[in-house]
């Protein structure tokens, strides 16, 4: 029993991390909280399905493009939509929230509702860790974290995007200065945000199926991952995605599976009365939060 | 030859927009029409049940219980709260009210009070950790809020679960339906709008502009953001509470996205922060989904085009257009 609290809580907290970091990635440079990142990760989902079964494409390509057009979606959202109204903290997240119900609603309407739509995993397979047995994808799914993270780091420490990235979240006014496009980042954060979105789908999805509730579950795991952690932090992500997903896997075990989701509201009312700039989140804390 | 375009303040509006020094009658209905005209049509329309029909009277209903939602998104965002939650005070309203005349039998004329002032002190307890924030963390939590809380219910089991509470007493008869609910939104309307303009109304104001100022003045801008959670609270259970006896059925849908993107949508589109826009906006917006009722959920993916649109490209919304085109005239003048 421990042992596979252990070893499952391990892998529900990858999930978590994998789930929050492209809205919090995009929400630490460009300020804009995309609240359409359930609908982009939904989307993928769909998406990938589509490639596979209408136009037969091999998986890796499908996985390919989708990633691309997601993250081209999100490029084209920030460019169409939010540059017209940055800076209003009201337009922006009413248009982003608009959108993302838009496109789940869509999906719902056009009937994407039954039990058929479902994603394969990479290798079929399982292997005994410890005495707890663990398919291929959940293993998948802590090393694609794993490897995130650490693309991430590099990504934002030792390239010219990264740096700019960078830059603008640390200052806007100066980095412009400095002669980095604030537009462009924006938009390349949001590209980037839903095309971390689009990975997490292709990966966690074939887990279980393909609903359009998830969408929203999405939204609520990155929010509560991210204000546990600090929105903004990608270590305050990952000690919160192991609070929460360790909480969540115990909460299933020792008590009913149905209570899990309430870990959630559990965790965001604690954090925000204690330590209301989240565990890691220090900066932007006087001007944003209180 | 080219133009530009003047515009310029009706005669009356320049002596009467602050002293009113009337001359005719005329003027008189000039100021008075706005108001008047509207309500009077609100309270003659229950009356025209044969002209109408039982369907969009009973339509009328749910417009005003949307506009109260839409009313209290307002005034939240008067304050620089933005809530993508209103479903949190209509569940909390409809489920207080639905359990008190489940569990105890009491009657509608005591449950509607007591839901209405019982959910809005459990929302504004629910929100009160959160109020220390703003902006986009405030309109994070308040998305998830009705979530969990739905979902809380439907696991727990509790308050009947997924199926709801059903069979919960009746209102008397529809003149009552009717006149209650536009009643309601009426006074919520001019309640609110008289609010805004007062000095509490203008601290409110202050701290969605500016809180650090309003703070530097000595004000708790926390007691202010309470209170003010707590008016528009009383404002949504209202609706929560007499939507449940009118339905006599509460359940998981109060917590639906429904009842949070059509307040916003009204509001937004109406425009923000005028309160009569929200009331317009749900005027519009409601008959015109009860109309499309035949294309289902396609109808919220037409709310959300409606949303961004209004956001970028109409972002004063309906009601300061039509203000605008009241109080002044356009002409064309030649520029050389």
């Amino acid at each position: 029993m421990i042992r596979s609290v252990i070893v499952y809580g391990l892998v529900s907290s990858a999930v978590l991390a994998l789930t929050a970091m492209g809205f919090s990635l995009t929400f630490g440079i460009s300020g804009v909280a995309n609240f359409a990142y359930g609908a982009f990760y939904i989307l993928s989902g769909f998406l990938v399905w589509a490639l596979l079964n209408y136009l037969k494409f091999p998986f890796v390509l499908a996985i390919v493009v989708t990633i691309g057009v997601v993250g081209g979606l999100g490029f084209v959202t920030y460019w169409s939509i939010l540059l017209r109204v940055r800076g209003v903290v009201l337009s922006e997240v009413i248009a982003t929230f608009a959108l993302g119900v838009g496109i789940l609603e869509l999906f719902r309407w056009l009937g994407f509702v039954t039990y058929e739509f479902t994603l394969p995993s990479f290798i079929k397979g399982m292997v005994v860790i410890a005495g707890v047995p663990v398919d291929y994808q959940r293993l998948f799914i802590i090393g694609i974290a794993l490897a995130l993270v650490i693309f991430l780091y590099f990504f934002t420490h030792y390239t010219r995007i990264g740096l700019a990235f960078r830059g603008i979240a640390q200052n806007e006014r100066t980095a412009i200065s400095l002669g980095i496009k604030s537009d462009l980042t924006g938009a390349l954060s949001l590209a980037l945000g839903s095309a971390m979105a689009s990975v997490a789908a292709i990966v966690i999805l074939p887990l279980g199926i393909i609903s359009i509730n998830t969408g929203y579950e999405v939204l609520l795991i990155a929010v509560a991952v991210g204000i546990v952690g600090g929105l903004e932090s990608v270590p305050g992500i990952l000690v919160a995605s192991l609070i929460l997903g360790y909480a969540q896997v115990i909460t299933g075990t020792y008590l009913k599976p149905e209570w899990m989701a309430v870990v959630y509201l559990a965790a965001i009312v604690l954090v925000l009365s204690i330590k209301p700039s989240g565990l890691f989140g220090k900066f932007k804390e006087l001007e944003e939060r209180v | 030859m080219r133009y530009r375009k003047e515009r310029l303040d009706r005669g009356i509006k320049v002596r009467c927009d602050d002293v009113f020094a009337l001359s005719s009658y005329r003027e008189v209905l000039y100021l008075a029409m706005p108001k008047v005209l509207p309500v009077a049509i609100l309270l003659i329309f229950p009356l025209l049940k044969g002209v109408v029909g039982l369907y969009y009277e009973k339509a009328l209903v749910i417009t005003c219980a949307i506009s109260l939602l839409a009313l209290s998104w307002d005034l939240m965002a008067s304050v620089g709260l933005i809530s993508l939650g209103q479903a949190l005070f209509f569940g909390a309203g409809a489920y207080l009210t639905g359990y008190l005349n489940y569990a105890f039998k009491l009657s509608p004329i005591l449950t509607i009070p007591l839901g209405t002032i019982g959910g809005a002190l459990f929302s504004t307890f629910l929100l009160l950790p959160v109020l220390r924030l703003r902006g986009v963390y405030f309109a994070i939590v308040t998305l998830t809020l009705p979530l969990l809380l739905g979902r809380f219910i439907d696991t727990t089991k509790i308050l009947g679960g997924g199926e709801g509470i059903s069979g919960l007493s009746p209102l008397p008869n529809l003149w009552f339906e009717l006149y209650v609910a536009i009643f309601a939104m009426l006074v919520c309307l001019f309640g609110f709008r008289r609010l805004i303009n007062q000095d509490y109304g203008l601290v409110l104001q202050g701290i969605r502009d500016n809180d650090r100022a309003v703070m530097s003045g000595a004000i708790n801008i926390y007691r202010f953001k309470v209170e003010a959670v707590f008016i528009a609270g009383l404002a949504g259970s209202f609706a929560g509470a007499f939507m449940t006896h009118y339905y006599q059925f509460v359940g998981i849908p109060a917590f639906a996205m429904d009842y949070s993107i059509v307040p916003l949508t009204a509001a937004v589109l109406g425009g923000p922060g005028t309160f009569a826009g929200s009331v317009i906006g749900a005027f519009i917006l409601v008959p015109l989904s009860e109309a499309l009722r035949g294309f289902g959920t396609l109808r919220v993916v037409f709310y959300s085009a409606i949303l961004i649109i209004c956001v970028v490209g109409l972002p004063e919304g309906i009601f300061h257009y039509m203000r605008r085109k009241y109080h002044q005239f356009e002409r064309r003048r030649e520029i050389g």
